[in-house]
């Protein structure tokens, strides 16, 4: 067996593993839908009862909560892989003669499967409350595509953080704290036309704001007679989407399979 | 005989802490070594550095002659390590755990499968193969980490402390099948806190403290290096404790220990049996009445504090030492 195709199979058995945890721990798909749930409702009957956008508000946000979901849910790699280590099976896999990134690979996979379940969740949550897909269903598989892509993408992200952790529920909480920022500094609640500058700026080239931008288009959610973007990653943002998930993925795959080669439990 | 293990001066630093300070070692093929020392010697690094999960900062080893660091994938095929921690999945059950394991070593599907059965049974593991790990008692979990490590039947096997936090049942049990395993040719290397482990297991025992090798030897000899045999004497009364002690200590080769509350006295002797008769005749000219005498082997726990102890004192002394060099420098 050639080192590829040896990588490859050891990273199949490693997602069996990962998916067979989450099925048997479904409270992990409930608790990553419980608190965009809670977003959704306070967002679409609380404050967007305050909100004037000059069309739908539930419509517009639903598309932010669709992403701000995929993104929180990608922390659970980094705290799965927080776990792993405080057990003791980083160590075991280590001493098993298999590809260095398999453990990585087999995680990963194992949390995209469960986004899917999560995204089918929100989705369902989002049609109650009002949202609708009004483009072909080939944009529509594109959009949910992109939401994939970059869940995926920040999983890897949290796998490198997770590696470094002194204990998985410490890792959680700093993660939220700093995705939140990123979902809300971006147009994924509010149109960032109104921004202070500052803000303006970071959530123009925020990637959240280009995944959200590039999800109305292909969802069909963007206002009437709302203005141009004025920044290329908003006129280009399925585009722009897709060039930061390979940036990411780019740089974080080897950064988290370095750790991983160092890595000992404490 | 061959060497299955061998490290050269391995160290091993973290930040300003060193954990390995010129490790030395050899472990004959099919033989069992017993690595012995308290919390923080070094053990555990030992492994980690052998087993290929961490890299030496300096000095060589090999394992089946193999570099740990140049060729660590190929000591992964032939190695099984049973870390500290019973490092087993607990959302799956034991067979899937085995399975998953058989598989990372590449041994097929079918041949994993026939592999987890064998190893359930041998484990006496099968009534609650199919239940999830999450729910096993330590001693059970335990099992299955070293079913796991046993899965490719490694010619070399680490088990770093591996009855620590077992009940007195479980130990026995697991001290059971760590027997078997060796019968079956395996080298081992076992860490371990327990005296008496290392000497109902180990052919060898390296006594380690504070990353150095402090001795190393059989189990006898080591007892032999602490000096001599124990001569234990009980005496009718208490009061007659402090007499027998100063009647008794022409005899003695060392310092005596006395346990008033037991009437106990413990002298270290040098001559043998021949310490009983003399033993006698000082006790009945001083006029002390004797209840119970025995003649003994110094056990491993009183070789295992003197050898640490003495290492403890030079190390604080150089410790306090370095201290002072580095103080102008904060």
């Amino acid at each position: 067996m050639n080192a590829f195709s040896q990588a490859v199979s050891d990273g199949l058995t490693l997602t069996q593993r990962n998916i067979l945890k989450n099925l048997r721990n479904p409270d992990i798909v409930v608790f990553s839908s419980a608190a965009p749930i809670a977003f959704a409702l306070l967002f679409g009957f609380v404050f967007g009862s305050a909100i004037d956008i000059g069309t739908n508000y539930r419509e517009f946000m639903i598309v932010g909560i669709l992403t701000q979901t995929m993104l929180l849910t990608a922390a659970n790699t980094g705290v799965g892989i927080a776990h792993d280590m405080k057990q003791g099976l980083v160590d075991r896999f280590r001493s098993l003669p298999i590809a260095q990134s398999a453990v990585l690979v087999g995680r990963t996979n194992g949390d995209a499967v469960n986004n899917v379940m999560v995204i089918v969740l929100m989705s369902l949550t989002g049609l109650l409350m009002g949202w609708r897909i009004r483009s072909s269903v080939a944009d529509a598989a594109l959009a949910y595509l992109l939401l994939f892509l970059f869940a995926y993408a920040v999983s890897w992200i949290t796998a490198a953080i997770g590696l470094t952790a002194k204990s998985p529920e410490v890792l959680g909480n700093a993660m939220l704290l700093v995705l939140v920022p990123f979902t809300f500094i971006s147009n994924s609640f509010v149109p960032s036309e109104g921004l202070p500058t500052v803000l303006r700026v970071i959530a123009a080239w925020n990637p959240v704001s280009a995944l959200v931008e590039a999800c109305r288009q292909l969802f069909g959610n963007i206002p009437p007679g709302r203005a141009a973007p004025e920044v290329w990653p908003l006129q280009n943002p399925i585009l722009a989407t897709l060039l930061w998930v390979a940036l990411i993925l780019a740089i974080f795959i080897p950064l988290a399979v370095h750790r991983y080669k160092k890595t000992v439990s404490q | 005989m061959r060497n299955a293990i061998v490290a050269e001066g391995l160290t091993k630093r973290f930040g300003e802490i060193v954990a390995l300070d010129g490790l030395d070692l050899a472990v004959g093929e099919g033989t069992v070594m017993g690595l012995l020392g308290p919390n923080g010697s070094g053990k555990t690094t030992a492994v980690r550095l052998l087993s290929t999960l961490l890299r030496p900062d300096s000095g060589r080893a090999t394992v089946e002659g193999l570099d740990v660091v140049k060729d660590a994938v190929a000591i992964r095929r032939k190695i099984g390590l049973s870390g500290q921690y019973a490092a087993v999945d607990e959302d799956l059950t034991a067979r899937e755990n085995l399975r998953m394991v058989g598989k990372l070593y590449h041994l097929g599907t079918a041949a994993a499968g026939k592999r987890a059965d064998e190893l359930l049974e041998r484990f006496d593991l099968t009534a609650d193969a199919d239940r999830q790990t999450k729910g096993y008692s330590g001693g059970m979990r335990r099992r299955v980490d070293l079913a796991c490590a046993v899965v490719a039947k490694p010619k070399v096997l680490f088990l770093d402390e591996p009855t620590t936090g077992l009940d007195p049942r479980s130990r026995l049990a697991m001290w059971q099948v760590i027997s078997e395993l060796v019968e079956g040719g395996s080298t081992l290397l076992l860490t371990t806190q327990y005296l008496e482990e290392a000497d109902k297991l180990a052919d060898r025992i390296t006594v380690l403290d504070r990353g150095r090798v402090v001795a190393e030897g059989t189990p006898d000899e080591l007892k032999a290096r602490t000096g001599g045999e124990r001569l234990e004497l009980t005496v009718g009364e208490a009061a007659e404790v402090p007499t027998a002690r100063e009647a008794l200590r022409e005899l003695a080769s060392g310092d005596i220990t006395v346990d008033l509350d037991d009437r106990l006295l413990i002298v270290p002797v040098s001559i043998g049996s021949e310490a009983l008769v003399r033993s006698v005749r000082l006790l009945d000219g001083a006029g002390v009445r004797l209840t119970g005498m025995s003649l003994r082997r110094p056990s491993l726990d009183e070789v295992f504090l003197s050898l640490t102890d003495k290492s403890r004192d030079s190390h604080e002394a150089r410790g306090s030492a370095a201290d002072d060099a580095k103080a102008p420098l904060r």
